[in-house]
């Protein structure tokens, strides 16, 4: 979706800002943010792709508002209620009724576990490659209202594909649970000229990791 | 952007609220046990950070064969060395050269090799870096500090996908015979993601 999340080449936001000796958080509700968000994934009720088009949803003026770990929590809130984990009323209280551990809550001992794992999301696929490395490919002007990794700012340009990087789940139906369904991931590399224009920065290339049905011939 | 830097040491602040209120609802519903939570506190405040990825850059340096394994297959090389796992289950280890010099982001969301170099800086999150370095990385690069030879083409990798990028800088000159151990003290995360490059010895 064009969403406030899709950023590249956008103008406006000011200076990079890096702070000497940041801390790891700046609040302790950050830390606590961090250590909700992925204790409720554990759930296993939605992907990670569910999860990023939460928070690309939000409205842009509260996206842009919102510090990461505050985007982190208002999409959660969305994805409890939309699977029916607390209730609005729960929500809106603060209050719930005590029950039982779900069975898959994570337990304090299976976070090492649980974080070194992972989720893998390569997947065998069968298809042989449309493309192969060298071949000149454009990536397609489209605009889905869901979920999509495309950005914008490369639809409608052409580049090449640097490598083949085998299946993997594409995010654009497994973010509205309707499936894995992978497809063949390339890098592709594009002028920065054939993006940008004759203004461009001398020397720029920019890459992208894109799915097979984000390409067509060039 | 006033939530570039926030007022941490507002005491009224209401995320601070809403949060506990959230935890305390998934604790009581028995979604979520504090314990775990703070298990994954403890896990990237001390266990997961850029010293992981500064390990195996210096290692990189200093072990042809493993740089060769990097290159190759920076999955299996990095998980080698004990480091996978969460926002690291793909790897790619991209190396400068004088030819090209190679920086990370994530326009889209904030993806970053966790697994490598722990969880991001602010910075590496705003709206300003992932909108600018795309379209003018040496810009960027130089309010970093950060001044390339124009001969130096910059490639700027948009992690799109789940391929998490680490950047192996040079190595800097007058470290020889350093031990990896005193190399990686010289990786800084910065060098890492592109934005800067390894200190120099003293």
């Amino acid at each position: 979706m064009n969403g406030p999340q899709d950023l590249g080449g956008r103008m406006g936001f000011g200076p990079v800002l890096p702070e000497d000796n940041e801390p790891l958080f700046h609040a302790e509700w950050e830390a606590r943010a961090l250590g909700v968000v992925l204790a409720c994934g554990a759930l296993g009720q939605w992907t990670l792709d569910e999860n990023r088009h939460a928070r690309e949803s939000l409205h842009p003026a509260i996206y842009y508002a919102s510090s990461y770990y505050e985007i982190w929590i208002r999409a959660l809130e969305v994805l409890l209620l939309r699977h029916g984990l607390i209730s609005a009323e729960e929500l809106e209280s603060g209050a719930a009724a005590p029950a039982a551990p779900h069975p898959r809550r994570l337990a304090a001992t299976a976070v090492p576990a649980a974080l070194a794992r992972g989720g893998p999301t390569d997947r065998d696929i069968d298809t042989p490659p449309r493309y192969a490395p060298g071949d000149r490919v454009r990536a397609r002007q489209m605009h889905p209202k869901t979920h999509t990794r495309l950005p914008r700012y490369l639809t409608g340009h052409s580049g090449v594909i640097e490598a083949d990087r085998g299946g993997y789940v594409l995010p654009d139906t497994n973010a509205h649970g309707l499936g894995e369904h992978p497809q063949r991931l390339y890098t592709v590399v594009f002028d920065g000229r054939e993006v940008w224009g004759e203004g461009a920065e001398p020397g720029l290339t920019i890459s992208a990791d894109l799915w097979e049905g984000y390409l067509e011939n060039a | 952007m006033p939530h570039d830097h926030p007022d941490h040491d507002n005491h009224l602040d209401p995320m601070d609220a809403r949060v506990r209120a959230l935890e305390t609802i998934l604790t009581r519903k028995g979604l979520v046990d504090p314990a775990a939570v703070d298990e994954i506190i403890e896990t990237y405040a001390h266990k997961v950070g850029p010293q992981n990825g500064a390990r195996v850059v210096a290692r990189a340096w200093t072990d042809p064969d493993f740089a060769a394994w990097l290159r190759e297959d920076a999955t299996a090389a990095i998980a080698s060395m004990g480091y996978t796992g969460r926002q690291g289950e793909h790897m790619e280890a991209v190396f400068n050269t004088p030819e090209q010099h190679n920086v990370v982001v994530c326009t889209l969301c904030s993806c970053y090799p966790w697994t490598v170099l722990g969880l991001p800086p602010v910075w590496y999150k705003s709206p300003a870096y992932r909108s600018r370095v795309v379209i003018e990385p040496r810009a960027v690069l130089a309010e970093f500090g950060l001044h390339l030879p124009e001969s130096t083409g910059v490639r700027v990798w948009d992690s799109t996908a789940e391929l998490r990028y680490l950047v192996v800088p040079m190595r800097p000159e007058g470290t020889e015979g350093l031990s990896p151990e005193a190399l990686a003290d010289l990786v800084t995360r910065e060098s890492m993601i592109g934005t800067g490059q390894p200190q120099v010895p003293a």
